[in-house]
């Protein structure tokens, strides 16, 4: 089973949990086990098939970006978090 | 020497880095327009157009001045150095190659107007405190360095020019 | 031995002893720079070229009701006039890759060229191409444009009230939670993030301080104005030559904004003079590109500065208020912070990293931080060097000092006990990996000027402060390609701009790598159509990322060479070894050197290449210390003594990590005494020159002490943290607590000019 960490303004589709269990091999799967565990969780993670724009994934403290074919060990934490620039 | 010529451009005999130079320039061309654009000397560069920044620096019969605020018919029949003319066909000036040993430097855009200063600096005082450094180079910005290093390059170089004097 | 003063200190915790890294060789391009001989954007003339100019906006914020450019068009000499009807309709289309994809294009389309509505003074109308500048400028006057002009909002307090003028008629706010405004406003985007419980935590507090701080604008202040030449040929190819922090970003922006295949799109990035985050998007380039189609010459544009102040991305000015709960004993049980940054014209600020740094220093139980994006009637904003971390950590950075006075804290000790370190939380991300702010402060605690009593002057108020900062480093995508020549030299093709002295501490990993001397290296910034994707020089991300592709396109020339030498030598690839730049096996040997020699009999030419898009960037913290003195007359502070300690990993290039240091300090401490956007209430800018947008000189600052500190990063091979952003943040902080140390008066906003600190003595008076 992944944890995902749910991020604050996301909670209200996870009854206020900061952290769920989903079991899923990619950041897809899971993604998409959320969004019927949860509806429109994923949806608020996920357009048109990829991650929306503007967040990055981390999976275990590695920053994938909007890979969403990474996969998961059964262990995995799971973050999705804002995408930055820099000067 | 300056002859207004028919098309209304001013025909200009002045002197660059030693070399006899004419140009043909609009009156309202200032000097760092024409030695950039006309005659292809662009290692002065234009920062702020109003001499507050230093990147323009070149020397003008003695005197260090911010070429965007020299007209370019004032050069006539004056002698002009610029950053082309301060390393010669032997190697580098000791401020070149201090800034180069100090990486007094980063993006290097204000640096050949730092040079031609610094080397304004030397000519006039070749032993100069750090602070009579930093006065000097009051009127050149740097935006990258925080100035640290080029004041210990100057100071540096003007070492070197001692001991070599 | 002598002790050279030019070198700062450097504290390792680590033993990896190195051939290359960490020494100090001149750089590669370092003769071109001090000779004028190096060819930034603007020093390029092609044959045939014209001369192109902007016209820009005298209101804030008006409508245009007509644009009429044909008495423009009839001045002898000009070639071309456009306006936005010029620029293909963006429509719902979003940016793509580069800084900030998944925008709205019609906002970027629309601060090329202003499109029915002027948003911010000096927003660009229209633009001429002409025989000459001076032409092009005649041109500009002759433009008729009439504008309905309407009320400018300029603050975001101003812009966030309910009845404030609606700026975008159609910009509903994009909620924390994914969900969408339904009225209109001012507000782009609110944001939200949270760790453990707040009002538990504050309630656990025996003190609480809760204050609120703002900002002025301030710009990057990049010594090179913005320019940029365009060709486009007739079969559509076009071509730019450009000052940009990213080639391949402006490739993209241009893809996005004239609707043109990428494919035909090649951008040859010249020398920049300077960025800092000011140069990571287009302004001239679209504008060159449509000018250059319309006229079939390339044409050339240039910003003065004027132009550059008004009308770029300076970072935003705006709001931030900071409240922490701490028990007696000095541990924080709890914080709360409320940033509202001024997006500028258009939505995007930099709002959010502002958010995330705010508390970056501390391991914080619990913490809730909001974020506001604004839209406000001035120039759209920008990155500037850790962007949103500075005006954050100013303001919780003087809280902390705050915090400390109260409860006769050493704010060394406070800030150890507190520190955020590897396996703690992070505001909405995982959990920190290892870093090195404890050992900062450490040496910062360690460091000659903490270590000496503040000299007191009679009559003078003199104070001493000390703040901590941090900012991320970005990944991002970066390659090389690296061509062995049959001497052993090698020339090595890297994509990102070379803003100070990357080009040496890219090759510095790469002859590392392969065990050669790093002269032996050849590092050249190439253009879109020669090397792979490299993504924007900013973010701090060069020596890391590009470096991280510097040291796998060595590992990969590496496995060619041994590939050709098992042929050659008849032994398994699997036993040559390859130490200290030898290859050896089987009694044969062979330098680099050698080996290229060998092959190149062969017909091989090992060509190493690498594209990463690295996983694990190091986060960077930084500790200063400043001593000031404050002319309680004048109000003017004096910087006398200033140490800079930052964690850089592992330094590859110790003179240009030092040079960020100092670097970054002096704008920090411009940000903090002198530099500000001041505005009219009609919303015009009043400082748009360098005499009035006062940065400082070689006079207003001392030499800055450097202590580089090493606690490598952990997802680099060689340790490498980022190093370019970080030391701007603590300045401001650091020189408000010093003048706290020597006034006693707490200042709220920045900058801290001569003015604000003379009325906060006489008001505390």
């Amino acid at each position: 089973m992944a944890t995902v960490h749910i991020p604050t303004p996301m909670r209200e589709a996870t009854n206020g949990a900061a952290r769920v269990e989903i079991e899923g091999a990619t950041v897809r799967e899971v993604v998409e086990r959320l969004e019927a565990s949860y509806p429109g969780l994923g949806g608020r993670l996920v357009e048109d098939g990829q991650l929306r724009p503007g967040l990055s994934a981390f999976v275990d403290g590695a920053n994938v970006g909007r890979r969403l074919r990474t996969r998961l060990q059964p262990e995995s934490e799971l973050f999705f978090v804002e995408a930055l620039g820099g000067g | 020497m300056a002859t207004e010529i028919q098309s209304g451009k001013v025909h200009v005999q002045t002197t660059i880095n030693g070399e006899s130079v004419d140009f043909l320039a609009e009156p309202r061309e200032s000097l760092l327009e024409v030695l950039r654009d006309n005659l292809g000397l662009t290692g002065a560069k234009e920062g702020c157009n109003n001499g507050n920044c230093g990147a323009c620096n070149v020397v003008m019969d003695g005197v260090l001045v911010n070429s965007c605020c020299v007209l370019s018919v004032e050069a006539a029949g004056a002698s002009i150095e610029t950053i082309e003319g301060v390393a010669s066909p032997e190697g580098l000036h000791p401020l070149q190659q201090s800034f180069l040993e100090n990486a007094a430097l980063q993006c290097g855009v204000c640096t050949p107007g730092f040079i031609v200063a610094a080397k304004a600096l030397l000519e006039e005082n070749p032993n100069p405190t750090e602070y009579e450094v930093r006065w000097w180079l009051a009127g050149n910005l740097c935006r990258c360095t925080g100035y640290d290093k080029i004041v210990r390059a100057v100071l540096d170089a003007a070492e070197r020019m001692r001991a070599e004097a | 031995m002598a002790v050279d003063t030019r070198v700062g200190q450097t504290i390792k915790h680590h033993d990896e002893e190195y051939k290359v890294i960490g020494t100090r060789p001149i750089r590669h391009d370092g003769l071109e720079k001090v000779t004028g001989e190096a060819r930034y954007g603007s020093d390029i003339n092609l044959p045939g070229q014209l001369h192109g100019k902007v016209l820009r906006s005298p209101h804030a914020h008006a409508r245009i009701v007509s644009i009429d450019t044909s008495r423009a068009e009839a001045l002898d000499g000009v070639r071309a006039v456009i306006t936005s009807a010029a620029f293909p309709d963006p429509g719902d289309k979003l940016t793509g890759g580069g800084e900030a994809p998944g925008l709205p294009l019609k906002f970027k389309s629309a601060n090329m060229l202003a499109r029915g509505k002027v948003h911010y003074h000096g927003h660009a109308i229209a633009a001429v191409a002409a025989a000459n500048p001076h032409v092009a400028a005649e041109a500009l006057k002759l433009i008729d444009v009439e504008y309905e002009v309407l009320d400018p909002v300029l603050e975001v307090w101003d812009a966030m009230k309910p009845d404030a003028p609606v700026i975008i008629e159609d910009l509903y706010t994009a909620k924390a939670d994914g969900t969408t405004a339904e009225e209109p406003s001012n507000v782009a985007a609110e944001m939200l993030y949270e760790v453990g419980d707040v009002d538990a935590g504050f309630a656990e507090a025996d003190l609480v301080v809760d204050r609120e701080f703002t900002f002025g604008v301030v710009h990057q202040g990049y010594i090179e104005t913005h320019n940029a030449t365009a060709h486009w040929l007739k079969d559509g190819h076009l071509h730019v030559w450009c000052s940009s922090q990213g080639a391949f970003t402006i490739r993209q922006e241009l893809a996005d904004l004239l609707d043109h295949p990428i494919t035909k799109i090649h951008v040859v990035p010249m020398e920049i003079g300077g960025g800092f985050g000011g140069k990571t998007t287009a302004y001239l380039e679209p504008l060159a590109a449509l000018l250059s189609r319309q006229t079939g010459h390339p044409i050339k544009m240039a910003m003065d500065r004027a132009d550059v102040l008004k009308a770029t991305g300076p970072t935003p000015g705006g709001y931030v208020r900071v409240k922490l709960g701490v028990t007696n004993d000095g541990m924080i049980t709890a914080g709360y912070a409320n940033l509202a940054f001024d997006a500028g014209g258009y939505p995007g600020s930099v709002v959010g990293a502002g958010c995330r740094c705010v508390f970056a220093p501390y391991n914080m139980p619990n913490a809730k931080v909001e974020g506001f994006d604004v839209v406000v009637n001035k120039p759209k904003t920008h990155a500037y060097r850790a962007p949103g971390a500075t005006h954050a950590e100013f303001a919780s950075e003087t809280v902390v000092d705050e915090i400390c006075r109260t409860l006769d804290i050493d704010p060394v000790e406070f800030r150890l006990q507190n520190s955020a370190k590897e396996g703690d939380w992070q505001l909405a991300m995982p959990p920190y990996p290892r870093i090195g702010h404890i050992e900062c402060m450490e040496a910062a605690r360690d460091s000659a000027q903490w270590q000496t009593p503040l000299e007191t002057a009679p009559g003078k108020k003199r104070g001493r402060g000390i703040a901590s900062g941090f900012w991320f480093n970005i990944g991002f995508t970066s390659s090389v390609t690296a061509k062995l020549n049959s001497d052993g030299s090698v020339t090595l093709l890297e994509g990102s701009t070379d803003i100070g002295g990357t080009r040496t501490s890219i090759a510095m990993q790469f002859a590392e790598t392969l065990g050669i001397p790093v002269e032996d290296v050849d590092p050249i910034v190439a253009d879109t159509d020669s090397v792979g994707q490299t993504d924007v020089t900013g973010g701090s991300r060069v020596t890391f990322a590009t470096g991280l592709a510097a040291h796998n396109a060595a590992n990969d020339m590496k496995d060619q060479i041994v590939e050709g030498l098992a042929d050659l030598w008849d032994v398994a690839a699997d036993s040559i070894t390859h130490a200290d730049g030898t290859f050896s096996a089987n009694g044969n040997s062979a330098t680099v050197g050698e080996a290229a020699g060998l092959l190149e009999e062969e017909g091989v030419f090992p060509i190493g290449k690498n594209t990463v898009t690295p996983t694990r960037e190091g986060g960077a913290f930084a500790v200063h210390i400043a001593d000031v003195e404050v002319d309680d007359e004048t109000g003017k502070v004096e910087v006398l003594r200033y140490t800079a300690v930052q964690d850089a990993g592992v330094a590859i290039y110790p003179p240009y990590v030092e040079g960020q240091m100092q670097g970054g300090v002096v704008q920090g401490v411009g940000w903090a005494l002198n530099e500000e956007y001041v505005y009219d209430d009609d919303g015009h800018l009043l400082n748009a020159s360098l005499l009035d947008y006062r940065m400082p000189t070689a006079l207003d600052v001392p030499n800055i002490e450097t202590i580089i500190v090493e606690v490598p990063n952990p997802g680099h091979p060689y340790g490498v943290r980022g190093v370019g952003e970080v030391p701007i943040v603590p300045p401001p902080a650091a020189m408000a607590n010093a003048i706290h140390d020597a006034t006693g008066v707490r200042m709220s906003h920045l900058p801290m000019s001569p003015a604000r600190v003379q009325a906060a003595l006489a008001a505390e008076a």
